[in-house]
């Protein structure tokens, strides 16, 4: 059982962050790299990103997005509720160089997944070029973290309530046609974005690296649940990822595959809120 | 003497006892186990049946070497709870093998009963024995030697480790077991399903160890949390790595992604590990086919066929390269999946996957064989029939043919020898790997093989660890 210290809701509730107590995980944990979640007894096992870690206090900060059942049951815990599993660090932790100019772009929780990365290019001695983006500016998260993350932060929202009014990838080009040297475009977001993103750079000729987060049941490399196809061959994401090349990512498969149990999610939901008092 | 002599004359008389079971169309609606098991009157009759060789070939045949014709005297003689003492001397978990292991072809298939009539059932016998003493609720704990001061690590909580837990911790160590997901028993728990192996008994093997002071750490993945290398700067002074074989294997056609395509290590993880033949009760779903193809036929194929029938499939079929001689499972799993109505298309192999525009699986193009000259495995390899495709609608699929090695803790284990297939390199005999102080065993040495092998490999390299620990830890190969 694992103790949630602080809890701490974000744009507009629909994110949420627990600080936990795990100081084996905590120890280990490097940027890139992820925990499995089972909230209870009955409940599944879902990967989730480290938004941070802090070694000498032993604990951990998890953000996630609230879209279903279990995520819906890990927002209804409070501070001082217990978590019945966490199991990390694990995937392939981010591999850091020195490169120049980096640009990291986040979406949506993706930011989460982006600020420990994008922390760790900066201190690797990299000009670190971030963009934010949301659909709006009450669903932006972690901005003040990413601007000190960065070198220079750029963000956007799809309706213009703040920031730059478009897309992630307005500004990316807007970058990329500026004359920066750019060595490397991490990106983490919804699937549409990294795609977008993807298709943008490869026209640009730059290296691209993507977050993947299919669905995983055991996520050690034992059930096969988060294959994902990279440059035509199939790649188990939890042990091979979760980063990988996104111009070899084949992202349709990607979303088709993560929409695989959409009728049991909304069971699963529709069944979780007729038990909760409103 | 004559006393023996009647007793022998009876024998003869006496059939091999048969267990009473679930009739197929009730058990293919629910998870509940299929044999019932032997009353103490039919295990009795059936331990009556045995001759009490002088020179019992049960012994040899069995991979931990239980005194089998011991135990099966002290039935006969009603002390059942002396028989599972015996039982146990040699075996920590049998209550597990007795219902798992291949007696087929390990002790009955040696015994001599078995030459002009049936063999003594002795895997029976041993699941009746070890399930009364479960029932009678006192599991004795037995007396351990003196604390050595020494500690043991385990990595993995299947039938390997658990057995050299148990055999160490009654040798005076101290053991910890650490176990990657958040319930120990590995294939006992994920992959075994609860209808041939209930929880509850992989549950009571698991709390015995403990009782007996084993420390369990589940949740724990050893390469990720902490490396090899770690737990022995932790104090560690030997490591046994049975980490079973994991990564499924694919058959590497196109469509193979596509939803509704299951590994069996996926498939039966989700409905025994996670309970998701009870969803929405528990949170993890599984997809339930209505028209069900499972790929592979050994014992991992019919248990997937299987579990899809008591998910409510209206039709399961495995599809198999080879022919039915070939096939790797048991003849009783083989049987009890045919009794439930599972369909065998043997000679037959996929060659694609065909989807919906959702992305969903909606049928396979197979293509028939033929059996050509032997390969290396000593079986007729599977040849294709050029012009012999065909299709077959499905709307599940169940990919069966086996597990290769996991690459996430040898990778991070530096002085660990793996061979060509990934498989790490130990002793055939005592489980010594290629790195001091660490052992293995189970199907992270063998690839995928059987409960009692693993539980074998675990016996042998918990006495070569005894060794290893009380003669001043200084020889290694």
């Amino acid at each position: 059982m694992f103790r949630i210290l602080e809890k701490r809701e974000m744009a507009e509730r629909t994110v949420c962050e627990f600080k936990i107590e795990v100081p084996d995980i905590a120890k280990k944990a490097q940027p890139g790299q992820f925990v499995v979640i089972r909230a209870n007894e009955t409940g599944e096992r879902i990967p989730l990103t480290m938004a941070g870690t802090d070694p000498e206090a032993g604990t951990i900060n998890i953000i996630f997005q609230v879209v279903g059942k279990t995520t819906g049951l890990l927002r209804s815990f409070e501070e001082g509720d217990e978590i019945s599993d966490i199991i990390g660090p694990l995937g392939v932790p981010t591999h850091v160089e020195k490169l120049g100019t980096v640009m990291c772009v986040g979406g949506g929780t993706g930011v989460a997944v982006m600020y420990p990365i994008t922390k760790a290019y900066k201190e690797a001695g990299n000009h670190v070029i971030a963009i934010i983006g949301a659909r709006t500016k009450d669903l932006l998260i972690l901005e003040e973290e990413m601007k000190a993350a960065s070198h220079d932060l750029r963000v956007t929202t799809d309706d213009g309530s703040y920031g730059h009014h478009g897309f992630v990838t307005d500004v990316l080009k807007q970058i990329l046609d500026g004359g920066d040297d750019v060595k490397l475009v991490v990106a983490i977001g919804p699937v549409p974005m990294m795609k977008f993103v993807c298709k943008m750079t490869k026209e640009y000729d730059v290296k691209t690296v993507v977050s993947l987060n299919p669905i995983m049941v055991d996520a050690t490399g034992m059930c096969g649940a988060c294959r994902v196809s990279v440059a035509g061959k199939t790649r188990f994401c939890c042990v091979e990822g979760p980063e990988f090349d996104g111009h070899q990512v084949d992202f349709e498969e990607l979303v088709k595959r993560q929409r695989a149990y959409l009728t049991e999610e909304k069971v699963s939901l529709d069944r979780f809120m007729g038990q909760i008092p409103e | 003497m004559a006393e023996e002599k009647a007793k022998g004359k009876k024998k003869e008389k006496v059939p091999r006892q048969k267990m009473l079971e679930q009739k197929p169309e009730d058990r293919v609606q629910n998870f509940d186990e299929v044999p019932f098991g032997y009353t103490p009157e039919l295990a009795r009759l059936e331990a009556g049946r045995c001759l009490q060789c002088k020179k019992p070939k049960c012994i040899d045949g069995c991979p931990v070497e239980i005194d089998i014709p011991a135990f099966i005297q002290l039935i006969y003689e009603g002390d059942f709870m002396g028989a599972a003492h015996k039982l146990k001397e040699q075996n920590s978990l049998p209550a597990i093998c007795g219902r798992v292991c291949p007696q087929e072809d390990q002790c009955e298939k040696v015994c001599i009963l078995g030459k002009k009539d049936e063999p003594v059932a002795v895997g029976r016998l041993e699941r009746f024995t070890a399930d009364w003493e479960r029932a009678q609720g006192e599991i004795e704990i037995p007396e351990k030697d003196p604390p050595t001061g020494k500690r043991v690590a385990v990595v993995g909580s299947g039938p390997a480790g658990l057995t050299l837990a148990g055999d160490l911790i009654k040798k005076g160590h101290e053991v910890t077991i650490f176990e990657a997901l958040h319930k120990t028993g590995g294939v006992l728990v994920y992959g075994i399903p609860e209808f041939r192996l209930p929880k509850a008994i992989v549950q009571a093997e698991v709390d015995y160890l403990a009782q007996l002071g084993v420390e369990i750490k589940a949740g724990h993945v050893i390469g990720r949390i902490k490396t090899v290398d770690e737990l022995s700067e932790e104090g560690y002074d030997a490591i046994f790595l049975g980490l079973g074989a994991g990564l499924p294997l694919f058959m590497n056609i196109p469509g193979e992604n596509l939803c509704g395509i299951y590994s069996a290590n996926e498939y039966l993880t989700r409905s025994n590990l996670m309970k998701a033949y009870l969803f929405p009760e528990y949170d993890t779903p599984i997809a339930k086919g209505k028209n069900v193809t499972v790929l592979g036929a050994g014992n991992v194929s019919m248990d997937s066929a299987r579990t899809a029938l008591r998910l409510g499939a209206d039709k399961v079929r495995i599809v198999y390269r080879r022919s039915r001689v070939e096939m790797p499972a048991r003849i009783e799993e083989v049987h009890h999946a045919e009794e439930e109505g599972v369909e065998f298309h043997l000679l037959t192999t996929p060659t694609r996957c065909m989807g919906d525009d959702d992305g969903w699986v909606t049928g396979m193009e197979c293509i028939r064989m033929e059996l050509g000259e032997p390969d290396e495995s000593g079986r007729r390899r599977p040849i294709p029939i050029k012009g012999s495709e065909f299709s077959m609608d499905c709307d599940l699929v169940v990919v069966a043919i086996g597990a290769g090695a996991n690459p996430l803790l040898p990778t991070t284990t530096p002085g660990l020898e793996l061979n060509k297939r990934g498989y790490i390199v130990a002793d055939e005999e005592d489980g010594k790997t290629t790195k001091k102080g660490v052992w293995a065993g189970g199907d992270i040495v063998t690839g995928s093989a059987t409960v009692i092998l693993a539980m074998g490999a675990g016996r042998h390299a918990a006495n070569s660890m005894h060794d290893y620990l009380m003669n001043g830890q200084t020889t290694w190969p």
